[in-house]
């Protein structure tokens, strides 16, 4: 273990070891993965382990959580994406190969990625 | 670097009971190929003590209370898999019994402002890794990098923190009177030597968040001008104890402590020290004379120990919350923390729950909140529904407040002027089922065994009031004996060296002053309203209420109790010890109590 030798060195490691505890501190966005039997046999598990690994690579705060199913098997998996007060957005059919484009677009960007959006509930 | 989890379940309270939870909990997240993205920790004591085992799983923040090995394999299929909340493992509300599934919605939590306990159940505690993570030790950076000893000092005594140890003496002042003591060698000292009964924040602390009191304990250090520190644990804590010698490993190894901290050129290094376990050793001069290897017993202060402490060198000692503070007020700013609180006493103070509340643990609220919400709110309340009577505040050393004083703000000077004391922070609930008498004979017992002996006041006097209040207690007490006990009282509080004598009588005299009817009924009615001391009382089977179920005459161990089926029973009371099992478990409220 090398030795701290200053104050910036001590907040460089501290921003390095967030990521570690991200479900424990606060945020505004929440990535919620549908995670019944529907979406777990239409790969939502490959999904969210691509989400969680581009959360990671990005350095992005948000939280990701699983629910259970909400009725629209046929387009699993569904990943819903809410931000702060903003209406919560229901992407369908998403595979590992569209999360980059969904992260970079909808939460770096802040452009909701239209073509794939099933759904809106008000946040 | 890092991993992202999606959700970290945090597990408290496991000490060495359940030691199979965390091992199922891992076996069973791996065969459900959760492994890479739920982490299971273990986490310090969270303080609803009376719930454990309990889970916190985050972000969702579901709360599971009392969790056993044989849970796990549900908890990971509902909730882990499947985002549902398994509703039996969930905290019901005492009365309604509904479920709250959400930790922030739970009373117990809900009501609490978390200083110290910042990150008790929130961070492993074995993990140096995660204290920095959530902000740790970047209050030592800011002041070993920007601050003068002085301008720490100076914020310090701003903030209005007061020794959380018991004695609540100014924490700036203290170590202002540290840093012009003369003297080339100083001495930092941490005071993990807690000593009072059903007491048992400061060793949770250490458990739980051991980093925090070491980087109080740095920056006090560099305020005060000290580069050798030490850290007075019982050796009984061995769980506190492992904790803070991790800690202690773990920083010095990333050069939080040692030579040259942060390349700031300080340099400040700490050793353990293990004592046996006493009340007395909580004194400052006490735990000074163990640490030098000597008995531990105080000596006069005519020399403040900051001036002389230990081996004869300027030494500040500190409670292990208060050093846990100090990287708070660093980071948040004096006048944060002047504002919480009330006018004289600043921040918050974490009180230890025990006796007849239903929610046993500890609970840090906001200095000045009342009995009332205290003992309702977060405690929630006296169990089985039955009346409260009265709180012991302060260890066996304080003293009780009754009903009338529910209201009552709880500060450092409104407790004493009510008979009482801050002390540690423990509280006793006591339902209509205590006996003030008895309560006050057992808190003598105790600290007759834990006095030193070095005073004759203390030693003797605590022995004499004990023998009269035990002669009370078997009614055999006299009414002058009223008297003897308040001057016997005084006279240990006046007279005696250390705080330990100058306490000793308080819940006597505080029990004399609010309950004082109760003592005449023991002396003149030769009775005990509580209906607790053996000598005074006599169960008896209330026949209107009686159906004969013949449950207390199974349960009595001395066979006392007879009867026919679905009649009237009759408790024999040459048979009957008194030891209260047929009054606990009547269904019927039917055995009585005269």
């Amino acid at each position: 273990m090398p030795k701290l030798k200053s104050l910036e060195e001590l907040q460089k490691l501290r921003q390095q070891l967030q990521g570690d505890i991200k479900a424990r501190t606060e945020t505004s966005t929440t990535i919620t993965v549908g995670m019944g039997t529907c979406g777990i046999a239409a790969g939502a598990r490959e999904v969210m382990h691509a989400i969680l690994a581009e959360l990671e690579a990005r350095n992005i705060d948000a939280h990701v959580t699983t629910v259970g199913c909400i009725g629209m098997c046929s387009r699993e998996p569904l990943v819903d994406i809410q931000q702060g007060g903003e209406p919560r957005v229901t992407y369908g059919d998403v595979t590992p190969a569209m999360v980059p484009r969904l992260i970079e677009e909808h939460l770096i960007q802040g452009n909701v990625v239209e073509e794939w959006v099933v759904g809106r509930v008000a946040g | 670097m890092a991993e992202r989890y999606r959700a970290d379940v945090l597990v408290s309270c496991l000490h060495d009971r359940t030691p199979d939870l965390i091992p199922a909990l891992e076996a069973e997240v791996k065969r459900r190929g959760l492994e890479e993205e739920v982490r299971v920790v273990e986490a310090g004591c969270r303080g609803f003590c009376s719930m454990g085992p309990v889970l916190l799983i985050q972000p969702d923040g579901i709360f599971y209370i009392r969790v056993q090995p044989a849970d796990v394999p549900e908890l990971v299929e509902e909730t882990l898999v499947k985002g549902r909340i398994v509703e039996r493992l969930t905290y019901k509300e005492p009365t309604t019994h509904a479920c709250i599934p959400h930790y922030g919605d739970i009373p117990f939590h809900a009501k609490q402002v978390r200083i110290v306990l910042r990150h008790c159940g929130l961070i492993n505690p074995e993990s140096v890794e995660e204290y920095i993570a959530v902000g740790g030790y970047q209050a030592l950076g800011k002041v070993l990098g920007s601050m003068t000893p002085e301008e720490i000092i100076e914020e310090v005594k701003e903030s209005g923190l007061r020794g959380r140890g018991g004695a609540g003496f100014s924490t700036g002042r203290k170590w202002e009177a540290g840093r012009k003591a003369e003297g080339e060698i100083k001495y930092m000292l941490v005071n993990g030597d807690e000593g009072d009964p059903n007491c048992f924040m400061d060793r949770a602390l250490m458990e739980a968040d051991p980093h925090s009191i070491l980087e109080g304990l740095v920056i006090g250090a560099y305020a005060v001008g000290a580069h050798q520190g030490f850290i007075y644990i019982p050796y009984e804590h061995t769980r506190a104890v492992r904790s803070m010698r991790n800690a202690v490993e773990q920083a010095r190894e990333y050069g939080l402590l040692g030579e040259d901290i942060l390349g700031s050129g300080f340099d400040f290094d700490v050793e353990l020290r293990l004592g046996a376990h006493s009340f007395v050793g909580g004194e400052s001069t006490a735990l000074m004379h163990a640490i030098e290897g000597k008995v531990s017993e105080p000596r006069p202060k005519h020399i403040h120990t900051t001036e002389k402490g230990l081996w004869g060198r300027p030494s500040c000692l500190n409670n292990v919350k208060t050093l846990n503070i100090v990287p708070e007020i660093i980071n948040r700013g004096a006048e944060w923390f002047a504002s919480i609180g009330t006018e004289t006493s600043k921040g918050t103070q974490v009180f230890s729950l025990a006796g007849k509340v239903n929610n046993v643990g500890l609970a840090e609220v906001p200095m000045g909140i009342t009995v009332r919400e205290l003992v309702f709110d977060v405690g929630g309340g006296v169990p089985k529904g039955r009346e409260f009577k009265a709180v012991q505040i302060g260890g066996p050393s304080g003293g009780c407040l009754p009903a009338s004083l529910l209201d009552m703000p709880m500060d450092y000077e409104t407790l004493a002027e009510a008979g009482s004391m801050m002390g540690t922070g423990g509280v006793i609930v006591w339902d209509d089922r205590t006996c003030v008498v008895d309560v006050a004979r057992y808190f003598l017992d105790f600290l007759r065994d834990e006095s030193c002996g070095k005073c004759t006041s203390c030693r003797e006097g605590i022995r004499r009031m004990l023998e009269i209040l035990t002669r009370i207690t078997e009614g055999q007490g006299e009414m002058a004996d009223l008297e003897t006990l308040e001057t016997l009282g005084r006279v240990v509080k006046s007279v005696s060296l250390c705080g330990l004598g100058k306490t000793a009588p308080n819940p006597v005299l505080s029990g004399l002053r609010y309950f004082r009817d109760e003592y005449v009924a023991h002396i003149v009615d030769h009775k005990c309203p509580a209906g607790v001391c053996k000598a005074l009382i006599e169960y008896y089977v209330i026949e209107d209420l009686c159906i004969g179920c013949g449950l207390c005459r199974r349960k009595c161990p001395q066979e006392a109790i007879s009867g026919e089926k679905k009649e009237p029973h009759v408790i024999d009371p040459a048979l009957c010890i008194k030891c209260g099992v047929c009054f606990d478990v009547c269904k019927f409220d039917a055995v009585g109590v005269r």
